[in-house]
């Protein structure tokens, strides 16, 4: 069974719900990100998103797209953070869900690249910018070596797309909180909770929500909703701006959901 | 991808609503001034001392560029659709000022984006648009050119879909923007096949037309795709190919994925774009529209480059021999056309598409050539 899938199953038995931390790869190094990862995963993460930096991240707020530009400029690349996720196995068998655009995955080539994330011990795939249609061939290499490919479903999916996306998706799915980027301030739909409801009611699979989760009370908020919680630009933003402040900020989070 | 099925669902239906249709073409010919004509440059054809060279006046629609036929026509769509914003990226800033202009006409509110360096090259269209009731943001982030304008305009409308419509530019983007770009556009290959038809009483041996994201280019080559018919597209040469610093994507670029569509791009070995330089804000870009990708591998359409230099001597031939002010963008198909009109017979016709009108450029070639205007 897959980290991620155990690691859920381990939380519904406990009664416990999924906090699951976004960082950006290689901002300002990959040797803080190793420290920052120990770090999270001692707090309390439950799952580890490692964003992987791209020169255009379209679904992404500034907060992200500036700690992209920092690991960009310090040399970091699709090819190293996979380097650094096979030494991260050597100390921690925390879940790990790569987040990319598919461009780095296209230039890297999608076979070479499953094989190598799989070797290397990454157990789940983002690719906000690949819509589960289009993603048939990375899907089925995805399967043969056991890493799961999570979509997302946005406010506006409707019921049809929200059937296709479950069923593309492996680990969970995850639910993006409002229309919008990441990092925004966080304003739900009028409909969010029936939406998210009929999402539940289609699949059995863990549910995540993301996007403008920036606070203790906000993620208390969502956990209500879902099975995990995931907060990126937040933590982001607290590390580039009050490193010294970071592991309380993460454990007051933890503490929330 | 939801607001692109709802965007495909309404756009086939406006295909098949006449009183759309109707609308539409009422509004290109009492509005924009279709048709534009196709004019027989005769002393460039003169200085040039070979194939005869047409122009087709794009140049001289409502706005000054081909830009108006698309963005009218999806800011009449984006009202159908019940949407009460427009929002649109923009290079050179025709597009900025054709979309604030729909916008306007329509009565829609209207935000573009538009990179800090394009700005400031473009100052003139900057302050047309605010004229026209549009909100200009500059996006700073990035190489803070036409890429990161429509990166920021796609992070707007994830937002803000469901009342506002995205009023993409050129023939890129997903699925269904170069379809619905390229059919907008075709006018201009529609009307440029009747009027060399009476004109020469047949077609031309070859189209030339620039191309940054290519909806001119598109616009005018789709009507002409299954006619035994040479077409080049021509891309921006920057400083030159060795320089690194140009916009030639089929030149040196390599099949990626970006914003939405999967095409010839200009990137690294680990997949990041790279940036890009061309005298022209226009074509200063580093990918190029889907279906330019498809028709230079099929064979259909050849891909050539002119280099800052050689558009900046076309756009001073144009406007000596003509008295016709091309926009930088043109000058690169007209600088193709410099060398390709010489080297074929008298009894050859090419057809170039005058894309733009070059007054916004005059500032920036001024300040090229050194010389201070107020």
């Amino acid at each position: 069974m897959n980290r991620i899938d155990k690691t859920f199953k381990k939380l519904k038995d406990a009664g416990k719900k999924a906090f699951i931390t976004y960082i950006m790869a290689g901002d300002p190094d990959l040797e803080s990100t190793m420290e920052r990862v120990l770090m999270l995963e001692e707090c309390g993460a439950d799952i580890i998103e490692l964003g992987v930096p791209f020169s255009d991240p379209t679904a992404d707020g500034p907060a992200i797209q500036r700690a992209a530009e920092r690991a960009l400029s310090a040399g970091v690349t699709l090819r190293k953070i996979i380097g650094f996720a096979r030494e991260l196995r050597k100390r921690s068998t925390v879940p790990l869900v790569f987040m990319t655009y598919y461009n780095p995955v296209l230039k890297y080539g999608e076979e070479a690249f499953v094989a190598d994330a799989a070797d290397a011990g990454v157990d789940g795939l983002i690719i906000p910018d690949l819509p589960a249609e289009e993603a048939g061939s990375l899907i089925r290499l995805c399967r043969a070596k056991g890493i799961c490919t999570i979509f997302l479903v946005a406010p506006t999916s409707t019921d049809d797309r929200m059937k296709k996306i479950a069923s593309a998706s492996r680990g969970f799915i995850y639910y993006v909180s409002m229309t919008g980027i990441t990092g925004a301030d966080l304003s739900l739909d009028s409909q969010f909770s029936a939406h998210i409801g009929r999402l539940r009611e289609m699949s059995d699979r863990p549910v995540a929500i993301g996007f403008g989760i920036s606070t203790p009370a906000d993620a208390a908020k969502m956990a209500a909703s879902a099975d995990g919680v995931i907060v990126g630009s937040a933590i982001v933003r607290k590390f580039h701006e009050d490193p010294a402040g970071a592991r309380d900020f993460i454990q007051k989070l933890r503490e929330a959901i | 991808m939801p607001a692109l099925l709802e965007l495909e669902a309404a756009y086939e239906a406006a295909k098949k609503d006449k009183a759309f249709q109707a609308e539409l073409d009422l509004l290109l010919k009492t509005y924009v001034g279709r048709p534009t004509p196709l004019y027989y440059a005769k002393r460039l054809t003169e200085h040039l001392g070979g194939a005869k060279v047409y122009l087709k006046r794009e140049d001289l629609a409502h706005t000054g560029a081909h830009k108006i036929n698309n963005a009218l026509a999806q800011a009449l769509l984006a009202k159908k659709m019940g949407k009460t914003r427009v929002i649109a990226e923009t290079g050179a800033g025709q597009h900025g000022v054709a979309t604030a202009t729909g916008a306007a006409l329509v009565g829609l509110s209207c935000e573009i984006y538009m990179g800090t360096i394009d700005t400031r090259r473009q100052a003139l269209n900057v302050f047309r648009m605010k004229l026209l009731g549009a909100k200009v943001n500059e996006v700073s982030i990035g190489s803070q050119t036409l890429k990161d304008a429509i990166n920021e305009a796609m992070r707007d409308w994830t937002a803000s879909v469901r009342t506002t419509h995205y009023v993409l530019g050129t023939v890129f983007g997903p699925h269904p923007f170069p379809a619905i770009v390229r059919d907008f556009q075709s006018v201009i290959g529609k009307e440029a096949r009747k009027q060399i038809l009476k004109a020469e009483g047949r077609l031309p041996d070859y189209l030339v037309a620039c191309v940054g994201g290519g909806s001119n280019a598109m616009g005018l080559f789709d009507e002409f795709l299954p006619d035994d018919i040479k077409m080049i597209g021509v891309e921006a040469g920057g400083s030159g190919i060795e320089s690194g610093k140009h916009a030639a994507r089929f030149a040196t670029g390599s099949l990626g994925v970006l914003q939405g569509c999967r095409t010839y791009l200009l990137q690294d070995e680990d997949g990041n774009v790279l940036e890009t330089h061309s005298v022209s804000a226009g074509l200063d870009y580093a990918s190029v529209g889907p279906q330019h990708s498809f028709l230079r591998d099929a064979g259909r359409i050849e891909y050539t480059y002119a280099v800052d230099d050689e558009a900046l001597a076309a756009f001073e031939l144009l406007s000596r021999t003509e008295g016709i002010i091309p926009a930088l963008e043109s000058a690169h198909a007209l600088a193709e056309t410099v060398k390709l009109a010489p080297r074929l017979t008298k009894d050859k016709i090419i057809v170039v598409n005058l894309s733009g009108r070059g007054d916004k450029d005059v500032q920036q070639v001024a300040r090229l050539k050194g010389i201070e205007i107020a």
